[in-house]
């Protein structure tokens, strides 16, 4: 990966004074992932270019602990790493550049404050052209970004995820390195090493003055922080007090929170109204639905079944920092819905929320017969996506699902269709019903099957 | 003196503290038949004699001889069992087994006892608990037949508990696992003598004075209903009792047997469902009374053979009833499992005991007719209703075909009509749906080639997972592919893998035959494709018609296009069908492993996010950097040392640029647009299997010619495979194969598989890899990275270990034959889901994904 930083400023030459590297001279730097060169391409009065280029070593980087604990992304031989700008950067920027960073400049302390006329090249960023103009542009850059074709023996593979970007800015050199310390990981997707709360530190001490203020900084804090949501709360509550904690995930589709939320809580008191004995969520993820049934005392027994393994790893620690009184109503079991399971026998009501859209339609007559043949719950509360109110979703492209798992999303029609033969082949009475605020035309976001056994 | 006892008993020993009980089952029995109170006292409280944990104590006791009798272990419990309420219990829990209750009573004098216990020291208890244990000892025994112990040994003094010299362990009579066959076992045949005739006729048996015989001394095992309804029982009494007697038949009894029993007994029957017509038959064609009542008093309810793998019951048998005795065994055995209820025939109303049936036994009966042979979980019934006008059938065994004869005429009309509902396979229509609780928690696979794989809980959680989510219907899923180990490192400067390292290790393996075949790059596809649409209801038991399934190695639809896998499939059973294969391979279905071809169309999304974007992102670093350096070099500021260090640095430079050139040369070889089906290429190389047969015994230039023949027969969807016989021996030809790997891997090609010529070949140390492949050393720049075969890189890349990878590889072949083996055998789905999980599961560990 590779940084330059041209001055234009007259006496450009001084940039070796800010930086601590004689242009003359070429300074090599060992670090933990490679090894790091400064050299000046140029070095005149009226421009000076210092260039730091970073060597990866990429078969140490798959070899080491840390790629071992970090996961896929740096598990791979076949690596973007060696190349893009990422954190990888900012660590080499704060080792060779730590004193012009921190705005030490012994042998010339009056250089420190005053604003250089800055060019920086970063030939790799991960990103588009309109975030990296949106981060950098509030900070007084001029930017120019150019994004990287992708193949060109293959034209239709579109364009990568990469950017040339050029940022041109009158500031003082430890400002701009400041912003590229912090700017550069928040660009880039994957960290090489794992977030903890020292991270926090780092962040708001290379922020300070002007993090604050940036109109993404939410965006910048979440993505510095890889999207460990508790820290970056923590870490948006010292930089501004004020600020209000809006979700910062990335552009979801549906408002997934509010609508879930409503779902969830529709069924819960639909089932608490038939006064069940025993409730079993199918498909319960990380138990939502199961910890809202548990609420009150009313439901002796709840059951949560889920394929994913990790989902139910997620939902057991949420359920054991529930009291014993409601902890000892639930329990948690490892299932599918193609297979038969007389685990599942015996239940009064049982849910699946937004589970069927996740299988292969081949797959649910299987589903049908395990639910409603074997398990045979006097009532199940089935909901589905309501395909028809896709459109009301803005930026979503026509014909596009709600979410990459969702093998089919069902008109009302479908799955009134669908609802009606199963309910009739396995001794059910159905009755189907918006879930969410009805659009006159497209109807509700979501819909709900409730079956009843006919003894 | 010796004592008898049946083999799987629940042995009581019954006598007061100090009668001798210990010493007798020490001196008789092993040390882990005996559970005695006083030790389950100590291993609850650390105190033998501490009777306030008597609770405790038998709980244990209680749940150990559960699990004892459970597995079929005779179990001595040393007690003093004085207590009749005490010993219901025990009786109780030998029944839930099914285990007959014997007790040794220690009728030992009070006076001896008491010198006894006074002799111990850690039996201090006053002389009134003896006087209290003796009173009830009288009481007490008087009930003991009552409470259900038929074998009753009494000992009645020292001398004659010292005077026993050993236990003569009887076998059950339904034991006869000893016996291997071959077997013919005849189905229900309620009088139908001539249908009988005929049937042992088609089987080559010779009947002479009422005996029938086999040249080969092959037996009959009648499944009982041997009376009733049809025209001539007498006869067929007659053939049975004497080949019984003559030892070329075996009979069970069927209820019809019993009730004409009781019948010829004096008790009172109802006269119907035919008997009426066997009491007239015998009017007219009388056989002697006191005959037919020793015959049929004599009959065991089941038998057990060929050491526990095939059992014979009229009306099947679960598994935990199967050799063992007691009433209820019987009575299933007779009358299967009833609701209790009657049907709307006025029939009692028969439970479908089979459908829950999960023994490894395979179980022969009869009782419930049906209109064909009904196999399902290692059952069969063969009760196809000869008295009804249906047939009567034969199974040869081990052979395990059915053999049967229509009726001649309609004898009597049934109850309820015949259940033809059926027809299609009961097995087929039972493995609709899996059940859960058959494929989880941890287990051990038992396969051909290797005898116990053991299968992980949680790796089998993730292939639940896994196959829940994204595998096609379990029913196309007769086989996973293995993985595949690479050759082990080259030791020769530049290159990583090499051929030679790949023909060392055969050779090592003491395989002296090989194959070399191209490795195409693309993706890992089987194909189950069928030769009529209705093959996937016929054989899969799929619900609708279909032209068959294209999956990944993980089982996953290759095509989310439903249309595009259909037209493929048309095409390559199109192929099949001009190559004359269908009829060649007598099939009319076919599993084959291929690869197919361009990688893009499969791996189009890594192509883009990480295959492409590293060599892009790696060029535009490449070149920038290349700049600076040629801008710094043409400059004038700077020192010598700094010039001669960027010079160094250029020369580290220019060579990766030219690396990832070829590195993106590599993967642009094996990626090109798909517009039609004309621009997809389906390599096969293994033929794994059609219907009644793997073709694993195949060698691989056999699969290598099947896959030529679908070359000509559609040259452009089957692209040709560079193959080539090597013999390991011979250096020419190991030369001319390297030479050959050589070319092609300079030419782009991935590399090559090398195999043992067998499909299946073992070494002195058991199963060899199927197969190590070899890549080339461009291609492994898409697995190592562009830079992998810098000299500093190369030498740590060396550094790599294949024990796991190839113990994997050797786990999931053995499976995935299994798999294919046990659906040819027409195994229940379960048992080829199973197999195909556990390969699922094994590629859950984890492993260095470059190998």
């Amino acid at each position: 990966m590779l940084l330059s930083i041209t001055n234009r400023s007259p006496d450009a030459t001084d940039l070796g004074f800010l930086l601590h590297k004689h242009p003359a001279r070429v300074h090599e730097v060992e670090l933990a992932f490679g090894n790091a060169t400064v050299f000046y391409p140029q070095a005149d009065q009226d421009q000076c270019t210092a260039v730091l280029a970073v060597e990866v070593d990429p078969v140490g980087l798959v070899r080491s602990k840390g790629a071992r604990q970090g996961g896929w992304a740096l598990g791979q031989y076949v690596n973007d790493r060696p190349y893009t700008a990422s954190s990888f950067l900012s660590g080499a920027i704060s080792r060779v550049f730590g004193t012009a960073m921190n705005g030490r400049c012994p042998q010339r302390p009056e250089l420190v404050d005053s604003a250089l006329n800055l060019e920086i090249g970063l030939p790799v960023v991960q990103g588009n052209e309109e975030l990296v103009v949106r981060i950098f542009a509030p900070l007084g850059y001029a930017v120019e970004v150019r994004r990287l074709t992708l193949e060109p023996a293959f034209p239709d593979w579109g364009d990568s995820r990469y950017c040339e970007v050029v940022l041109r800015a009158e500031l003082p050199l430890h400002q701009a390195l400041k912003h590229l310390f912090v700017l550069i990981p928040a660009l880039d997707r994957d960290k090489h090493y794992w977030v903890g709360r020292e991270e926090i530190d780092k962040l708001l001490v290379k922020g300070e003055g002007w993090l604050a203020e940036h109109p993404e900084r939410e965006w910048i804090v979440h993505r510095y922080l890889k999207h460990q949501r508790r820290l970056a709360n923590e870490a948006l509550e010292r930089l501004a007090p004020e600020s209000d904690e809006e979700d910062a995930e990335e552009e979801p589709v549906e408002r997934r929170i509010s609508l879930h939320e409503q779902r969830l809580e529709t069924v819960a008191e639909r089932i608490a109204a038939l006064s069940p004995q025993s409730v079993a969520d199918l498909g319960c993820g990380e138990g939502k639905l199961v910890r809202r049934l548990l609420k009150g005392t009313a439901i002796p027994r709840v059951l949560g079944m889920d394929v994913s393994s990790r989902a139910l790893e997620i939902a057991r620690d949420k359920l054991d920092r529930l009291p014993p009184s409601k902890r000892d109503r639930a329990e948690l079991i490892l299932g599918s819905l193609i297979y038969r399971d007389s685990r599942l026998a015996g239940f009064d009501a049982a849910a699946l929320v937004e589970v069927i859209e996740h299988l292969d339609p081949d797959r649910l007559d299987a589903l049908g017969q395990v639910v409603f043949a074997h398990a045979a719950p006097r009532h199940v509360f089935v909901t589905t996506p309501n395909r028809e109110y896709n459109v009301l979703f803005e930026g979503m492209k026509t014909g596009a699902l709600r979410h990459g798992d969702h093998r089919f999303e069902w008109t009302r029609a479908e799955f009134r269709e669908w609802a009606e033969r199963t309910a009739a082949e396995q001794g059910y009475e159905v009755a189907l019903e918006p879930l969410g605020e009805e659009h006159p035309d497209h109807g509700a976001p979501s819909q709900m099957a409730v079956f009843h056994r006919i003894d | 003196m010796t004592l008898r006892l049946p083999e799987l008993s629940l042995v009581l020993l019954i006598g007061p503290s100090g009668s001798g009980k210990s010493s007798f089952a020490r001196k008789h029995f092993k040390p882990t038949e005996i559970i005695s109170s006083d030790t389950c006292r100590g291993i609850v409280s650390d105190d033998e004699n501490d009777q306030s944990v008597t609770g405790e104590a038998f709980e244990l006791l209680h749940f150990i001889l559960r699990q004892r009798l459970k597995l079929g272990r005779l179990t001595v419990v040393d007690a003093t069992n004085l207590n009749p309420e005490d010993r219901v219990k025990l009786v109780a829990i030998a029944r839930e087994h099914h285990v007959l209750p014997a007790a040794v009573v220690f009728r030992i004098d009070e006076k001896t006892c008491a010198a006894r216990n006074a002799a111990r020291p850690d039996r201090d208890f006053g002389p009134h608990v003896l006087r209290r244990q003796f009173g009830q000892f009288r009481r007490g025994l008087r009930s003991l037949k009552r409470e259900g112990f038929r074998h009753l040994t009494n000992l009645r003094s020292v001398e004659e508990v010292e005077a026993v010299e050993g236990i003569v362990r009887e076998p059950l009579w339904n034991n006869r696992r000893d016996e291997h066959g071959p077997f013919d076992i005849i189905g229900d045949v309620h009088g139908c003598y001539d249908e009988l005739r005929n049937l042992l006729g088609m089987l080559g048996y010779a009947v002479e004075d009422h005996v029938a015989r086999h040249p080969e001394g092959r037996r009959l095992v009648f499944v009982g209903d041997l009376v009733d309804r049809g025209p001539n029982s007498p006869d067929v009494l007659r053939l049975a009792m004497a080949s019984v007697k003559a030892g070329t038949a075996i009979c069970v009894p069927g209820n019809h047997d019993v009730k004409f029993l009781r019948w010829l007994n004096g008790k009172k029957v109802q006269p119907t469902h035919g008997l009426t017509d066997t009491i007239a038959q015998l009017e007219a064609d009388p056989v002697d009374r006191r005959d037919l009542i020793e015959f049929l008093d004599g009959l065991v309810s089941h038998y057990v053979f060929n050491g526990g793998r095939l059992v014979v019951a009229h009306a099947g048998l679960k598994e935990d009833m199967q050799g063992r005795g007691s009433g209820k065994v019987r009575e299933f055995c007779l009358y299967g499992a009833t609701t209790g209820e009657r049907d709307e025939y006025g029939l009692p109303e028969r439970l479908d005991w089979a459908r829950d049936y999960r023994g490894k036994a395979l179980v022969v009966y009869g009782h419930t007719p049906f209109a064909e042979p009904r196999w399902l979980n290692h059952t069969v019934n063969i009760d196809t209703g000869c008295c009804f006008g249906g047939a009567l059938t034969a199974l040869r065994y081990p052979e395990q075909e059915t053999v049967s004869v229509p009726a001649s005429a309609t004898y009597a009309e049934p109850g309820r009509p015949l259940r033809s509902e059926e027809k299609v396979d009961a097995q087929l229509t039972h493995d609709r749906l899996l059940d859960l609780d058959d494929l989880r928690g941890k287990r051990q696979v038992h396969t051909a080639l290797k005898p116990a794989v053991t299968v992980r809980e949680e790796n089998l959680l993730a292939a639940i997972e896994v196959m829940s989510r994204f595998a096609v219907d379990p029913r196309w899923l007769l086989y996973l592919p293995p993985t595949m180990s690479p050759c082990a490192t080259s030791n020769r400067e530049g290159w990583l893998e090499r051929p030679e390292e790949a023909f060392g290790y055969f050779r090592q393996q003491g395989v002296g035959e090989i194959v070399c075949e191209e490795k195409h790059m693309g993706s890992r596809a089987v194909a189950v494709v069928v030769r009529d649409p209705s093959v996937a209801m016929s054989r899969f038991g799929l619900p609708a018609e279909r032209r068959g399934v294209l999956y990944t190695r993980t089982g996953r639809p290759f095509f989310n296009d439903t249309a595009t896998e259909h037209a493929l499939l048309e095409r390559l059973a199109a192929a099949l069908e001009t190559a004359g294969l269908w009829d060649e391979l007598d099939t009319d279905w076919l599993c084959l492993d291929a690869e197919l071809m361009p990688w893009s169309v499969k791996a189009r999304e890594l192509l883009q996010t990480q295959y492409a974007a590293v060599a892009r992102a790696g060029e535009q670093h490449a070149a920038t950097l290349s700049e600076h350096l040629v801008r710094a070099l043409s400059s004038t500021h700077l020192d010598d040392g700094a010039r001669a260090t960027l010079s160094a640095l250029t020369e580290r430079v220019e060579p990766r640029r030219e690396r990832l050139t070829r590195y993106r040369e590599a993967y642009r070889h094996y990626c090109w647009d798909v517009v039609t089906l004309d621009d997809l290429r389906l390599a096969p190389f293994h033929v794994l299997a059609g219907e009644g047969a793997t073709f694993t015994d195949h060698d691989h230039p056999w699969h290598m010619a099947v896959a030529e023949q679908l070359q000509a027969a559609d040259p452009v969807l089957f692209p040709s495979t560079d193959w080539r016989s090597v013999s390991l021996d011979d250096a020419g030809q190991v030369d001319a194969a390297i030479v050959w790997w050589e070319e092609m891997t300079a030419k782009g090609g991935e590399g090559m598989v090398v195999k043992p010529k067998d499909f299946v070949a073992r070494g002195p140390r058991g199963v060899v890899q199927p197969a190590v492949k070899c890549r080339g050393r461009e291609y492994l720049r898409i697995i190592y990275g562009p830079e992998y075969d810098a000299p500093e890189n190369l030498k740590r890349l060396k550094q790599r270990g294949l024990g796991h990878k190839r113990s994997m590889a050797e786990r999931e072949f053995a499976l995935g034959l299994e798999a294919l083996d046990r659906f040819t055998a027409r195994r229940p789905l379960r048992e080829i889901h199973e197999c195909v999980l556990a390969v699922l599961a094994m590629e859950s560990e984890p492993v260095d994904p470059r190998l």
